[in-house]
């Protein structure tokens, strides 16, 4: 199995052109365990997972990935750490143009020297890990939500990564589904060994598949530590978030006498009446 | 007293910081030309996505080169013809279709054709995958997406280009021809000759060095411009892919322009 080390964020203030998103991050996520970036919409968790791969520049702070800062890495260095990881992305990012066999050939055509027949036989094999072995040939508008991401997750593990990020794994699947690819994405963690540090919004799959969790929220980090932690906490934000509980709202609401609902409402009889 | 100073500048100001922008973006494009055309060999696995991408923008536009070029030859014939009579010099005309085409026509329209045909397809697929995450895919899988995207497509603009203008150029003649020769009625040989006589090598190769131009010049601006599509301001998603393909089209038919009048004041 190889060798993963551990994500060291320190220090780390993430955002977009200087306006900070999620400030003063000082967490390490466990290599070799499934960390869960957790938070609601708009927490920054997206952000965070940019800026862990370097696709943004951080507005202060560190992000290590085992003794190397990745920040201060030469684009050569981080092209040698960019072949150790596998992203799965939100919607799997295959690309349009290519089938599928082709989009989880990509890596291993542009950074190996394989053979033709090698690397078709590591495609299959990787699709059949995912049950997409028999759509080889289908371009990704042909496939469903859930198998863009099997794909995206196969394209994620064709170079036999040590960490593997995912940004949102489950979003817009329905429960079966999004239970599968947690089943599938513990199933790898065990076989493989990887590391794995999963964005999610969604309190199942990070029930299903956490060892380490980190909560974000009103632009900090809420919460660290291991998903037993984090059931037992006491923070009214947390407790709401995690027991799926409305917050409090100000002002009036739908119903109550201060909204005037019929001053809302349109009505729209007249076009369930037409044609009939 | 400061206050009147300042209004009085802002003008100034506006317009100094309109041109250092303006450079700054051109300054960019350029540095974003010098990387993709050193990442053209940077892999044995560029050769066939470059003959992919000669294939799309080359062949995929001969038959709009060789009807325009036809029109074009005719339109010039015709008007030529109508006015070399005035003069009785209908002699001329053999000489003065070849020379319009081969130096200044040719290589400009056959330019202005491709960016509309294979240049706002290149901005628009480029746009689409940008604001679809595929460009950060292809980044995070630790593959260079200019290398991967871009490089491709300028080896195949620096090929397709010349050849179209070629493409151009003949049928251009063909097509004064048609209108000079077949429907007016003048000379056949006398029109032959004169491009034969008309038309030197140093001509030739003038058209080929603005089909190169052009060629780095369309691809890099539509590239150029779908890459960066999601930082365009106040624009997102498919609007803004829209508003990259729109500008890029523009753009590169106005540096066209310009670029083909600086080449011709240097080479004239």
């Amino acid at each position: 199995m190889p060798s993963v080390p551990d994500i060291r964020l320190e220090n780390l203030t993430v955002g977009y052109e200087g306006k900070a998103v999620v400030s003063d991050i000082d967490v390490v996520l466990p290599g070799g365990r499934i960390s869960v970036i957790l938070g609601g919409s708009g927490s920054g968790k997206s952000t965070l997972l940019r800026h862990i791969l370097r696709l943004e520049e951080p507005i202060a702070g560190t992000v290590c990935f085992g003794d190397h800062d990745i920040c201060r890495l030469s684009k050569r260095d981080m092209h040698c750490i960019k072949q150790r990881i596998g992203v799965l992305f939100q919607d799997g990012a295959l690309l349009g143009s290519l089938t599928l066999a082709d989009n989880v050939a990509l890596p291993l055509r542009e950074h190996t020297r394989l053979s033709r027949k090698r690397i078709q036989e590591i495609v299959e094999g990787k699709l059949a890990l995912v049950g997409l072995e028999k759509f080889l040939d289908y371009y990704p508008n042909e496939l469903s939500g859930g198998m863009r991401k099997r794909a995206g997750l196969a394209r994620a593990m064709v170079m036999d990564p040590a960490i593997l990020f995912c940004d949102e794994p489950t979003s817009g699947l329905d429960p079966v589904t999004a239970a599968d690819l947690d089943q599938l994405l513990l199933e790898m963690h065990r076989t493989f060994g990887m590391g794995m540090v999963v964005v999610s919004h969604d309190l199942a799959n990070m029930r299903a598949i956490a060892d380490f969790v980190m909560v974000l929220g009103d632009g900090r980090v809420l919460f660290q530590g291991t998903r037993q932690e984090l059931e037992s906490v006491d923070d009214p934000y947390l407790r709401r978030f995690l027991d799926r509980k409305a917050e409090e709202r100000q002002g009036p609401r739908v119903g109550e006498t201060a909204v005037d609902a019929s001053v809302m409402k349109v009505d729209c009889s007249r076009y369930w009446s037409m044609g009939k | 007293m400061s206050q009147d100073k300042s209004t009085l500048s802002t003008p100034v100001a506006a317009l100094g910081r309109v041109t250092l922008a303006v450079l700054a973006r051109l300054g960019d494009m350029f540095l974003f030309f010098l990387e993709s055309l050193a990442l053209i060999f940077s892999s044995p696995s560029q050769f066939p996505k470059a003959v992919r991408q000669t294939y799309f923008i080359g062949v995929g536009s001969v038959l709009l080169i060789l009807l325009i070029g036809l029109f074009t030859g005719m339109v010039m014939g015709l008007q030529t013809y109508y006015a070399l009579s005035k003069f009785g010099s209908e002699g001329f005309l053999g000489a003065a279709v070849a020379l319009a085409v081969v130096r200044e026509l040719g290589p400009v329209l056959a330019a202005i054709m491709v960016t509309g045909r294979a240049g706002s397809s290149m901005t628009a697929e480029i746009g689409v995958m940008r604001i679809s995450d595929q460009v950060d895919a292809l980044e995070v899988m630790g593959i260079n997406p200019v290398s991967y995207l871009v490089s491709p497509k300028l080896a195949a603009c620096l090929v397709s280009f010349p050849i179209l203008t070629t493409f151009f150029d003949l049928i251009g003649i063909v097509g004064g021809y048609v209108t000079g020769v077949a429907l007016m009625g003048g000379n056949a040989g006398v029109y032959i000759s004169r491009v034969q006589d008309s038309i030197e090598w140093g001509d030739v190769w003038v058209g080929y060095v603005k089909a190169l131009v052009f060629g780095a010049i369309v691809c890099t601006v539509c590239c150029y411009k779908g890459y960066y599509t999601h930082l365009q301001q106040d624009l997102a998603g498919p609007e803004g892919v829209s508003s990259s393909t729109t500008q890029a089209v523009v753009l590169s038919s106005v540096l066209i322009l310009l670029s083909d009048y600086l080449l011709t004041s240097i080479f004239l």
